[in-house]
């Protein structure tokens, strides 16, 4: 720890304030609850949402891994991991198995999560129909009054222009078949593994001041028309490295002719493919 | 192998330690310090202070020398710091009217008690770049600066027009626990002291501009305000410890504060007023006070039934966009990697050029 700092850098106050904030947003499945945010040592935009949740229910006995983008090397993972390590000393990993919280930007793991993990999402925007209407006071009363033909509208719209619906990361879900809920921007691959999820999963939106929750086992549904069912992407290739075909793919150039390569997304889940 | 920055241990170290280098580097003669700072940057000092929303001028020229100068960043340093800091106390309103004042100007009346005081100004100044500066020379003691140390009070302009009924009422005192923007996640429609907070702590050209946007004509009358007085100077804190029952003074600050004068509400029934706008900053930054007040009365319009037009008008518009540690964090946030969005949105328009493409072909 640093001198001068509590441990988790928020004092005990803040930290029971947000996990109050928690609890409410735990017994609305998907209801984004208010909460004081504080500004973090990180810039906004950068996690502090994710980094205020896990602060918040550290303790002396977990252990902490954070990814972007799927991967646990990546600078910015890298460097929230070494905020927590700086002001809690407290074991790190890249083992998706062995994490009690998993800090996320962008991915949910390929390995099924269980029942004593959290999953924090960092959050740029909560409101999944921001888009659509651009003010707060609207919002919220949209979502009181589960007035949510705006969103079906723009599906619609979107399936009749282009022949499918064109969100392909941060796709809207309905969350315990109440609240309109934006699962922050992973790529629409891995909603499903949304839907009754074992691990209990957070979110945490700094600059937006706003928390929100999915219980384990709760349902949660990608928004979707039953002529136009909700589906995946999928890749005709195989990742380079280890040879998986079922996990989210990244694309990389190799030289100055521009040919592609695809790797997973998800490093630990490839490194131990390798292994076994 | 490149990889959307791998590896990424060593690189954010090896950053660091260049950063670093970097200062050391402009720096290499002499390292400056935090007095000089206070003493010949100290716009700069006050601009961090306000922003950053902690009145603390050592603090301020410490986060403007860890910054390397950039001001923005220095703002988010401090405010980093500040959120640490626990709340022992809520100090009783300032009292601008018993300032201790540097100066103090009214563009409203020619004359008023009291005088108008220039003080220290750069308006008068003709900015012609000094080039005896690039020498350091010793600084001549100044001789016969008419402003005295001695307390003398500075009716408010304001008052005059007050008391002839001439100006809306200001709230004369509120009545719950005043919103606290530190404390309290944003709320709509926001009240007044809400508003006055974020502003006071808001991006001065953020707020520059939005003025500057209402006065030139993207604002609800098109006309333009009067400067009923500018004051900056010394105020005591004071705070008034229950246990005790009654004031304590804590400390003095430096403020500047600006009232407008703005156009005239009434009705067939109602008989006209002048409206006002209100702004008050840490430290020495009239051009700040002057958005403010200038944004404030904007932001009343709903209040009197004007039609909402413009940026300036709208309290979503203005109040979530003016934090510059807000703003440049997310802005900035696009430099990080994206890749797994934008798999998605490549694998998406691929296909729908396939589909195209194809359907082109057919026909």
């Amino acid at each position: 720890m640093i001198d001068g700092f509590n441990f988790a850098y928020l004092d005990e106050a803040t930290k029971r304030m947000i996990r109050r904030t928690i609890l409410k947003a735990i017994c609305i499945p998907g209801y984004q609850c208010p909460f004081g945010g504080r500004e973090m040592p990180l810039a906004y935009g950068w996690g502090t949402g994710g980094i205020q949740v896990t602060a918040s229910i550290i303790g002396m006995n977990d252990t902490l891994k954070v990814i972007d983008q799927g991967a646990d090397d990546t600078t910015n993972a890298i460097s929230i991991k070494n905020f927590f390590k700086k002001v809690c000393q407290i074991k790190t990993t890249e083992d998706t198995e062995n994490a009690s919280i998993i800090q996320t930007r962008h991915r949910i793991p390929e390995k099924k999560l269980s029942e004593h993990q959290i999953l924090v999402y960092q959050v740029p925007q909560p409101e999944p129909l921001r888009r659509l209407e651009p003010k707060e006071q609207e919002t919220r009363k949209l979502h009181a009054y589960e007035e949510y033909a705006l969103m079906h509208v723009k599906l619609y719209e979107e399936i009749s222009h282009y022949g499918s619906v064109i969100k392909t990361y941060a796709y809207p879900v309905r969350t315990n078949r109440r609240y309109i809920t934006d699962p922050s921007p992973t790529p629409k691959f891995d909603n499903p593994k949304m839907d009754f999820m074992e691990a209990l999963q957070l979110f945490g939106a700094g600059r937006e001041r706003r928390i929100y929750a999915i219980p384990p086992y709760t349902s949660v549904k990608s928004l979707d028309f039953e002529d136009h069912p909700f589906e995946i992407q999928t890749w005709d290739e195989r990742c380079d490295i280890c040879g998986s075909n079922n996990s989210y793919l990244d694309e990389i150039i190799v030289n100055d002719k521009g040919e592609k390569k695809f790797i997973c997304s998800d490093t630990n889940y490839c490194e131990k493919n390798i292994k076994t | 192998m490149y990889v959307a920055v791998k590896g990424g241990e060593k690189a954010i170290k090896s950053s660091i330690d260049l950063l670093e280098q970097k200062r050391k580097h402009i720096s290499a003669n002499q390292d400056i310090q935090i007095s000089q700072l206070i003493e010949q940057l100290s716009f700069a000092v006050d601009r961090v202070l306000s922003e950053g929303s902690l009145y603390d001028k050592n603090l301020s020229a410490l986060s403007i020398k860890q910054a390397q100068g950039d001001l923005v960043e220095a703002i988010f340093i401090l405010r980093a710091y500040r959120t640490t800091l626990e709340r022992f106390s809520y100090s009783v309103p300032i009292d601008t009217g018993s300032m201790t004042v540097k100066r103090r100007i009214s563009a409203t009346f020619k004359d008023i008690p009291g005088g108008q005081i220039l003080g220290p100004t750069f308006d008068y100044t003709h900015r012609l770049l000094d080039f005896s500066l690039l020498k350091e020379k010793e600084v001549p003691q100044m001789q016969n600066t008419s402003v005295s140390d001695d307390k003398v009070f500075f009716p408010r302009v304001m008052d005059f027009l007050n008391n002839e009924g001439l100006m809306e009422k200001e709230i004369e005192k509120l009545n719950s626990k005043p919103f606290d923007i530190t404390r309290e996640p944003m709320k709509f429609p926001a009240a007044r002291d809400q508003w006055l907070q974020i502003l006071s702590r808001s991006d001065e050209g953020f707020l520059l501009g939005l003025s500057y946007s209402a006065i030139r004509g993207f604002g609800s009358k098109g006309t333009h305000p009067f400067v009923g007085e500018i004051r900056y100077g010394f105020v005591d804190v004071k705070i008034f410890p229950e246990e005790l029952g009654f004031e304590i003074c804590v400390g003095e600050i430096e403020v500047s504060e600006c009232e407008m004068v703005d156009q005239f509400e009434g009705s067939k029934k109602k008989a006209p007023q002048f409206t006002r706008g209100y702004g008050l900053t840490f430290g020495y930054n009239e051009r700040k006070a002057m958005s403010i007040s200038i944004i404030d009365r904007a932001l009343k319009s709903e209040e009197y039934g004007e039609e909402i037009r413009f940026p300036i008008q709208d309290q979503e518009f203005v109040l979530y966009h003016s934090d510059n540690v807000e703003a440049q964090g997310f802005v900035s946030h696009l430099k990080l990697p994206h890749y797994v969005d934008f798999q998605g949105e490549l694998n998406l328009i691929r296909e729908l050029r396939k589909k195209i493409l194809k359907e082109n072909k057919d026909d």
